[in-house]
């Protein structure tokens, strides 16, 4: 009784109300055919969204003014890259996925490089390199799609015990994720600079060097995401990333974590995921059109963000 | 009972948050014309009767009167027209706007389109009237302000008079961040305040003060009255033990300054520190003290990596501004400063963090029953002694304290400083800057500033109120 009371104290628990809410509504109306094939099909698609949610995450966690606008670009990049130096071969994704950590490396250097060297605000100094970012994956993509190895079309379209690989992969890294923000030092650090990031250099919080980390992780998570959703959508193409930058923040967003940082979670960035999935398809299968569609899905994002934010405060 | 002439009678207070009872049972009654000095250990519920006069709480049970009116729906606006004005332990002005637009936040009746040049007269005269010859300027940002400044600007615009009359001040901690000279200046104002039938709660840590200005003592403790009589019946020491707590001398250390070991220097070598040394940082509050701490923790302190971070901790005197993590727990606001230590392979060691926390709440007395609750949970001089222990527990050789006894009651301050004795003598460095004569007195070796810069140094037996007044003065005389 008690452990569920505590429950409903949880800022992420009413995005996984939602998303049960949303997917029980959908078979009522299919008449309880196709369940399991729609929670799989969620499943894959939101385990994309986990992925770059995660970084958006910690890098939002750093406080009021941090975010990062290039993980479109940078999916699109890290793809591009390691897909074509991969070139269907595939004995060669080991390396190809070094290639696209690379790439996340680098866009979280240049990221920090910009918002500390050149005092610009982060939203636009991640906003210009993404243009940067961009353009370098236009020139080297030549507006080709370019197709990956077999042996990762394959990874990441199958499924274990019938749930599919991604799934898998983003909930190792979502479990990862949880424990460096909750347990670890580092964790703690960003959480503390999301606060009040004077108070947290004074008291010896190396401000810096956790900044410059959050955003290459974020960057790194980014490039791992477009890896693999090329390599599950048939190739790398220019615009793979587009719907992803709206989608990292409000995954956080939904999922309880705080817009104005220093405090985040974990679980309801999964459980964001999944129910931006799951209204879209349950709207589909309502047969509904797309301008209602898209109507209804922002209504509904408001009621559970609202839903959300009135337990927190009456707390 | 005087009530009928009260300004606000509160009667059978009680005031309960969970299972703390900040009020509990309390009558308390203003006249006009009087002074009370309200006074207590942290968390003895000062705060909380504070709030309840001002109408920024309501009562559990018991009743409030104004001028003898029992009033029922008693809240921020009907104090405010009943003449109740507050100025606040935690600086309360907006930062981001200037002095005047923020009397007109105070101030609603100042006014439809001439109110910026109507606040603008009013504040400077108040100014003028409640520290004549101050310099600051009305136009300027409130965020632009020296702590003392925003204290300044405070405290005049709560006795500013525009339409209702002003008819209870409630000051909480007014000095705390005022040099002698200034806290002079606003107590000679409120005695003509209070003169002219006006009444004053006075709240402070600084029992002489209480004791100078106050026609009726309060004392509070555990959410209840102790002692309700006139003034003139205490000194310091009587005062000091119906607070509840045994008075101590302060006894001057033995100065075994081994000038050999510089502990910790500014870049431009103006000051420095020898091992197990405690050095001052004096003078008017707001000529560059802070600044200057703050200077000497950047610069021995990394922004990249924390492994050279522990050699150096910061006590901070502005709370809000540079210490408190408000989302967090107790708890987890003191470990910061040593969580390197309390980390093995990456992971913080929560077991190890609780026992420690469990420790310095014994060892500094944190009123709370929990580590784990909300740091805003506790009161601000219980706030204060959080940010000692992050500091103090941590293994940093050198401690920079920047005023850090704002708000902090007699009882722990006592403790603070053998505290900070004994680990001196163990050969921890302390700098130290203080408003307050008695803790400057203490050190082995004090710097006086002036105007942002090192205008004196005292040892030993030169550290006197007489030279560091004359020092602090003497940029301003010639």
């Amino acid at each position: 009784m008690n452990n569920v009371t505590l429950l409903f104290h949880k800022p992420w628990i009413w995005s996984f109300i939602a998303v049960l809410s949303a997917w029980v509504a959908t078979i009522i109306f299919t008449g309880g055919l196709g369940g399991a094939g729609l929670a799989q099909a969620a499943l894959t698609f939101a385990a994309f969204s986990v992925i770059v949610g995660i970084g958006q995450m910690f890098v939002i966690t750093l406080g009021p003014g941090n975010i990062d606008l290039s993980i479109p670009a940078t999916m699109t990049l890290s793809a591009t890259l390691a897909l074509k130096f991969m070139n269907t071969d595939g004995a060669l994704v080991l390396p190809g996925l070094l290639i696209a950590l690379g790439v996340g490396l680098a866009v979280g250097t240049a990221n920090f490089g910009l918002i500390k060297l050149l005092k610009i605000p982060p939203i636009i100094a991640t906003l210009s390199s993404s243009f940067l970012i961009q353009s370098t994956a236009i020139w080297s993509n030549r507006g080709l799609r370019i197709k990956p190895p077999e042996v990762l079309t394959d990874f990441t379209t199958s499924s274990v015990l019938g749930v599919p690989n991604v799934a898998l992969l983003s909930f190792v890294l979502a479990v990862a994720a949880y424990f460096i923000l909750m347990r670890s030092l580092f964790g703690r650090w960003v959480l503390a600079i999301g606060q009040n990031m004077r108070a947290a250099r004074l008291a010896g919080v190396p401000v810096d060097g956790v900044r410059f980390s959050t955003y290459v992780l974020c960057g790194v998570l980014a490039a791992v995401a477009g890896f693999f959703l090329a390599s599950f959508s048939g190739g790398a193409a220019l615009n793979m990333g587009t719907e992803y930058l709206l989608t990292s923040i409000a995954v956080v967003v939904i999922g309880g974590s705080s817009v104005a940082g220093g405090n985040s979670n974990v679980p309801g960035i999964w459980g964001a995921s999944l129910f931006l999935f799951l209204v879209v398809s349950m709207l589909n299968t309502f047969g509904v059109g797309a301008g209602v569609r898209l109507i209804m899905t922002g209504l509904i994002i408001i009621a559970v963000i609202t839903l959300a934010g009135g337990r927190k405060s009456m707390k | 009972m005087p009530s009928e002439k009260s300004v606000i009678a509160l009667d059978g207070a009680r005031k309960h948050f969970g299972a703390v009872r900040a009020l509990d049972g309390v009558d308390f009654h203003v006249a006009p014309g009087e002074c009370i000095g309200l006074v207590g250990h942290n968390g003895a519920g000062k705060s909380t009767l504070v709030n309840i006069l001002n109408g920024g709480l309501s009562l559990d049970e018991g009743t409030i009167r104004i001028s003898g009116e029992p009033v029922d729906a008693y809240s921020v606006s009907r104090a405010r027209q009943a003449g109740v004005r507050c100025v606040f332990q935690e600086l309360s002005l907006c930062p981001n706007l200037t002095i005047v637009e923020n009397v007109r936040i105070a101030h609603r009746d100042l006014g439809r389109s001439a109110w910026r040049k109507n606040a603008e007269t009013l504040i400077r005269d108040q100014l003028g009237k409640v520290f004549p010859g101050h310099t600051i300027r009305t136009s300027e940002l409130v965020g632009n302000l020296s702590i003392a400044e925003r204290q300044m600007v405070e405290i005049a615009i709560a006795f500013l008079e525009i339409s209702n009359p002003v008819k209870l001040v409630i000051l909480d901690e007014p000095t705390s961040s005022l040099d002698a000279v200034l806290a002079n200046k606003m107590l000679a104002y409120v005695r003509q305040f209070v003169a002219e039938g006006g009444a004053v709660v006075f709240i402070s840590h600084i029992l002489d003060e209480v004791l100078e200005i106050a026609d009726r003592i309060f004392v509070m403790k555990d959410g209840k009255a102790v002692v309700d009589s006139t003034a003139s019946k205490f000194d310091v020491a009587s005062l000091v033990q119906a607070m509840g707590s045994v008075v101590r001398e302060n006894e001057r250390r033995d100065t075994t300054t081994n000038a050999g070991e510089v502990a910790i220097a500014l870049r431009n070598g103006s000051l420095q520190a020898h091992r197990g040394e405690i050095v001052g940082l004096a003078g008017l509050s707001g000529h560059g003290q802070t600044d200057a701490l703050v200077r000497l923790y950047l610069e021995n302190t990394g922004d990249w990596r924390s492994h050279r971070n522990n050699q150096v901790a910061f006590v901070a005197g502005d709370r809000s501004v540079d210490g408190v993590l408000p989302l967090w727990s107790i708890l987890r606001n003191m470990s910061l400063t040593l969580l390197p230590d309390l980390t093995r392979r990456f992971f913080v060691d929560v077991a190890r963090e609780r026992e420690l926390g469990k420790l310095w709440r014994e060892r500094i007395a944190i009123r709370t029953d929990d580590m784990q609750n909300d740091i805003l949970s506790l009161s601000g001089g219980n706030q204060q002694k959080v940010l000692f222990a992050r500091a103090l527990a941590s293994p940093a050789p050198v401690v920079l304290m920047d005023d850090p006894m704002r708000g902090v009651d007699v009882g722990t301050k006592q403790d603070v400083y053998s505290m900070l004795r004994e680990e001196a003598g163990k050969g921890r460095t302390f700098i130290w800057y203080s408003t307050e004569m008695d803790e400057v007195r203490q050190c082995d070796r004090v710097y006086v500033f002036s105007e942002g810069a090192i205008a004196a140094e005292f040892a030993g037996e030169d550290v006197t109120e007489e030279n560091i007044i004359r020092a602090s003065f003497k940029e301003a005389a010639a």
